[in-house]
């Protein structure tokens, strides 16, 4: 199975990452580089293998529900691309 | 008593603790050496001036009863620190401080230890070389133009160049003990779940661990006590009684059943590493322990899984950096348009590469194919290793299928670059715990490492089999100091 220009171009729209078409035909090599290697996987019948999920084999734990932080708007805001004191600002989104 | 930057964590722990010298003299040491050394290029963001001050703090009101009293350590940059900035090697964190301390650091300062600075690294942790970092390649101390391995590449450098006493990095697929093995110096990958994941920049969450890399096994030992913790923050961290590594270790290997995977003789490899096995397994037998060979029949299929599945992860990890809450921002005239841009211009190629992989191994109608299939073939892998671990203590191979290779050599070609996991990737896969010791070298002089891997949480008996091995090798570095400047 190869992978065309159209489905890299699909793929990187699904990504949020925007590619000129020099550059998705560079990535277009590389995928198709890697998904031969990783084709290798279809060797092995696997019809009776149960998927792995989880490594470590241990049930995840519950705790209590309990406000443990402090007020830390002012750290979650510090890091903010555009200042603003009291929200993150983005490209207006309702018209 | 010898210099100081290169004395091991254990000596200049002992002489702190008898006040031969002071945690300012020894801070001091590590950032004037560091200073001579730009042209390593191991530093991202370095600490110096608080690290001296709090230097000064600790000689003032010294806690001799703590781990690691008042000893500066650099660490990679991918661990947040609270107040320093962490960039992950990416332009996209390339101003971000974080408000809050990763677990395993904060551990280390709250045995008294000192913030020495951010080392450099692939970026995301996703490369073999550190040649994928925004902030530039690290040149391996061992050689000129040679690189130091990677993700934990500046790490490694930096321990083997005497910039930092010990550090710690992370490891997905072999990023601690491939560099360490680079550069002849020693990197442990714990179990799964043995140090918190809380507050490392996310890679691969399945597969990901923070680990010790050091100049020798017994500070490797100190180190991981330390570092290794149940965590309530981190939901896979696991609650079990940690050793007291350094309190425990021992030369004693009387009896261990080491067993010689066959599968890990692969194709094309140097008949060098190849002599370099069957030396560490005649020492191992010299001391005691019994050799057995064993399988591990679907070692062949692990890289192709794992590149399935670390970028399954990496690209739903790596959606949180869209521009909108920190980090780099590009404009754009709407939403979709800002986070197109600010993902294509704040990744490097690799990066964007991986999130590509594993935005299309789970995209619809591709799953079950890929995503589900490798899930299958890591159980297949994982069960390998416990039929092994029924007969044998531990295993013994090669860390890498080379020595380091020059800069520039493997970037155009990314299989190629990915091959060089291949001994390490399967133990990520399967959570195992696995040590990089420095073994031999080649005929160009360059490093090569033998790595044992253990049973879960068996942490002490890798250490334990390395400590013998390490005694018997009796490797020594000598490193140049060709790059120091005035």
């Amino acid at each position: 199975m190869s992978i065309d220009l159209k489905t890299v171009k699909h793929i990187s729209k699904l990504a949020r990452i925007s590619i000129d078409d020099e550059k998705a035909n560079k990535l277009k090599g590389d995928l198709n580089n890697i998904f031969e290697f990783i084709e290798k996987l279809n060797e092995l019948n696997t019809d009776n293998v149960q998927a792995l999920t989880s490594i470590a084999e241990t049930t995840l734990r519950f705790r209590k529900d309990e406000i443990k932080s402090e007020n830390i708007r002012e750290k979650i805001l510090k890091n903010s691309p555009e200042e603003n004191k009291d929200f993150f600002v983005v490209p207006k989104v309702v018209e | 008593m010898s210099d100081i930057t290169s004395q091991s964590l254990f000596e200049l722990t002992s002489n702190i603790k008898e006040k031969k010298l002071s945690s300012e003299e020894i801070t001091k040491a590590f950032i004037s050496r560091a200073e001579k050394s730009k042209k390593l290029n191991v530093y991202v963001t370095d600490n110096f001036e608080k690290a001296i001050d709090q230097s000064k703090k600790f000689d003032s009101n010294p806690n001799l009863d703590s781990k690691l009293p008042g000893i500066p350590i650099a660490v990679k940059d991918l661990f947040c620190t609270n107040g320093v900035r962490t960039t992950a090697g990416s332009k996209i964190l390339n101003n971000f401080v974080p408000t809050y301390e990763s677990t395993v650091t904060q551990n280390l300062w709250s045995q008294g230890a000192i913030l020495l600075g951010k080392l450099n690294c692939d970026e995301f942790a996703m490369g073999s070389s550190n040649e994928t970092s925004f902030f530039g390649n690290v040149q391996n101390p061992v050689g000129e133009n040679l690189v130091p391995g990677g993700s934990s590449g500046g790490s490694s450098a930096a321990v083997a160049a005497n910039l930092t006493p010990v550090t710690i990095g992370t490891d997905t697929g072999g990023s601690i003990r491939q560099p360490a093995s680079f550069t002849g110096t020693v990197g442990l990958k714990p179990t799964y779940g043995s140090c918190s994941r809380y507050g490392i920049v996310a890679f691969a969450s399945s597969l990901d661990q923070a680990g010790p890399m050091t100049k020798n096994v017994r500070d490797c030992s100190m180190l991981l006590e330390v570092i290794s913790s149940f965590d309530q923050k981190d939901s896979t961290s696991i609650d079990y009684k940690r050793n007291y590594y350094s309190k425990e270790l021992s030369k004693d290997i009387k009896g261990k059943k080491i067993g010689i995977p066959k599968e890990y003789r692969v194709d094309n490899m140097p008949d060098e590493i190849e002599q370099l096995w069957k030396n560490g397994i005649s020492y191992a037998k010299d001391c005691g322990a019994e050799i057995i060979d064993i399988s591990l029949p679907h070692t062949n299929y692990a890289l192709p899984t794992y590149y399935i599945v670390a970028p399954a992860e990496a690209s739903s990890n790596l959606a949180r950096y869209d521009g909108v809450k920190y980090g780099f921002r590009s404009p754009g005239q709407n939403l979709i348009e800002m986070y197109e841009k600010t993902r294509s211009e704040g990744f490097g190629d690799e990066v964007k590469r991986r999130i590509m992989i594993g935005t299309y191994v789970l995209s619809s109608g591709y799953y079950d194919a890929y995503y589900l299939k490798a899930q299958k073939v890591r159980q297949l892998i994982k069960k390998d290793f416990d039929d092994a671990f029924s007969k044998v203590d531990a295993i013994l191979t090669p860390s890498t299928p080379s020595s380091a290779f020059k800069i520039g050599e493997k970037t155009n070609d990314p299989v190629s670059m990915y091959l060089n996991d291949i001994f390490t990737v399967p133990i990520n896969l399967a959570g195992l715990p696995g040590i990089s010791i420095p073994a031999g070298k080649d005929k160009n002089n360059y490093p090569l490492g033998l790595q044992v891997i253990g049973k879960p949480f068996d942490e002490q008996n890798i250490l334990n089999i390395s400590y013998a091995l390490e005694d018997k090798i009796n490797f020594k570095n000598d490193i140049s100091d060709w790059w120091l400047s005035e």
